[in-house]
């Protein structure tokens, strides 16, 4: 009941809809906001996630997860609400990937703690073990993230892309030309995509459409012009697009500058989950919320540092449509 | 034959300079991780990974372009553990030039660096200490933070840096 005080309290245009949107089917809810116009995005934010010392209390995560999830879908029972994710992402009964971060290293990769927080609630909500797969570039990735390397197709499985390898047959659309994972194209049906928010030295921001340089054979040819219109580009090919359907952002903890890599003088804690579909949104949120932390500690905006994240916008144009990035058309909900 | 022994002299010397920039190439081929327990405390736990500047991106994405302008020739990277308890990487950067190395250094400066005396210059932050000794620039980074963490990162620190 705490979630929905909160989420009653906080949200108060989106407590005139919770009503009606708790007897809706998720598909129902989005086709809502689609009227509305607007793409929906939820920060659910636990400030004592992280204590003094730094220490994440990963006992509090799922709690916050099931509050996020909450918000979005409206349901308050996360077993009703992964359900409805579940079968209007495309994935019952079948596999459902979960695209995680490891680049940065142990210090600023996706929290093991919400890998299996996800991975519970996806189980609760009746997706067997096997069909959950754990994945990113290498084993390295995955492991910096505490995660185990497992094929057995009675458990969840987690490998990366050195193991399933790449697609012989190249993808194209406008610059991006990439071979994809084979995970992506011949193991997932839907993809919840599970980045963590970091500063990037090129790009500028990283997060929901940036992560899927992890699902390509050579993410190096993507990254001229800080990533513009790499990132776009690649998000747009079908397969990208169609997969990829949930973004759970994982903003527990950041870098504010020097990223993607860890830089433990630029680390901070948001202490936050950022939740949503329209992954273009998530990243004009996740932008403004990286150019607040540095205008706090008196650091120059990415666009006078030099890497602003032109892609943002480039992925919200009318040829790449991918979602939206005026802020006036983004219903951001922050519990 | 005045002329033939002339040109002799010249193949000599082509022949030293072929052998010196060779030892150059090997120098290069230096293994900058102490061993175990080579310094107090510390234990190597992985093995060294090396990655070529056109492979750099594959280790730290975006970041690598900064490194490869910068002249990176190649990266080794390997993790330590200090007293069983502290995790910390060290990665080390071998440029063309000792200028590469410093453009980087700086690059990275903020203001809460404290300069410390190792290599040709070196700043240490509560949780990182990067240097850079000729060609050379080394970072090392714990990802944990503790009343002994700055201390012992130095003492490590110091350890790569005698051997390079």
């Amino acid at each position: 009941m705490k979630s929905r005080r909160e989420f009653l309290k906080i949200a108060t245009t989106g407590a005139a809809l919770l009503g009606s949107q708790a007897k809706l089917g998720l598909a129902d809810v989005l086709k809502k906001h689609a009227e509305a116009g607007k793409s929906k995005v939820v920060i659910a934010r636990d400030q004592a996630l992280h204590g003094q010392d730094g220490k994440l209390d990963e006992k509090r995560v799922l709690a916050l997860l099931d509050r996020a999830i909450a918000a979005y879908t409206g349901y308050d029972h996360p077993v009703a609400a992964w359900k409805h994710i579940v079968v209007h992402g495309g994935g019952q009964g079948k596999v459902i990937g979960l695209k995680t971060n490891g680049l940065g290293g142990k210090g600023i990769c996706t929290h093991l703690a919400l890998v299996m927080a996800v991975a519970e609630r996806l189980q609760q909500a009746g997706v067997k073990p096997g069909n959950i797969l754990v994945w990113d570039r290498n084993a390295h990735d995955l492991e910096v993230c505490g995660l185990t390397i497992n094929t057995d197709p009675s458990r969840i499985r987690c490998y990366g892309s050195d193991v399933s390898g790449f697609e012989e047959q190249q993808d194209t659309w406008g610059t991006a030309r990439i071979k994809l994972s084979k995970i992506l194209t011949r193991e997932c049906a839907m993809v919840i995509n599970l980045p963590i928010l970091k500063d990037h030295g090129g790009a500028g921001v990283t997060f929901a459409m940036k992560n899927m340089f992890g699902v390509v054979d050579r993410p190096q040819d993507l990254h001229a012009g800080g990533c513009n219109p790499g990132v776009a580009d690649l998000n747009c090919i079908p397969t990208v697009r169609q997969k990829v359907r949930f973004t759970i952002g994982d903003a527990m903890s950041s870098v504010y500058d020097g990223g993607p890599g860890f830089h433990p003088e630029r680390l901070w804690y948001p202490n936050a989950l950022i939740v949503g579909e329209d992954r273009v949104a998530l990243d004009q949120t996740a932008w403004q919320i990286i150019e607040r932390k540095r205008a706090e500690v008196g650091i120059k905006t990415l666009e006078s540092a030099g890497h602003p994240p032109r892609y943002i916008a480039t992925a919200a144009d009318p040829a790449h449509g991918l979602g939206v990035n005026d802020p006036s058309r983004i219903h951001l909900m922050e519990i | 034959m005045i002329h033939s022994r002339r040109w002799m002299l010249v193949g000599m010397a082509v022949a030293m300079v072929a052998v010196t920039a060779g030892s150059g190439c090997r120098k290069s081929k230096v293994d900058p991780f102490p061993a175990s327990g080579s310094v107090a405390g510390w234990e190597k736990t992985s093995e060294t990974r090396v990655f070529a500047a056109k492979d750099l991106y594959q280790y730290i994405d975006g970041d690598s372009e900064q490194y490869i302008s910068a002249g990176v020739v190649t990266t080794s990277t390997s993790d330590y553990k200090y007293q069983g308890q502290l995790e910390a990487v060290v990665d080390v950067y071998s440029m063309k030039a000792p200028e590469g190395a410093r453009k980087i250094l700086e690059t990275g400066q903020t203001s809460d660096a404290k300069t410390v005396q190792l290599g040709d210059e070196a700043l240490q932050y509560g949780q990182s200490v990067t240097f850079r000794k000729g060609p050379y620039l080394v970072r090392i980074v714990a990802y944990q933070s503790a009343p002994t963490t700055s201390q012992a990162l130095l003492a490590l620190a110091r350890g790569v840096e005698a051997k390079l």
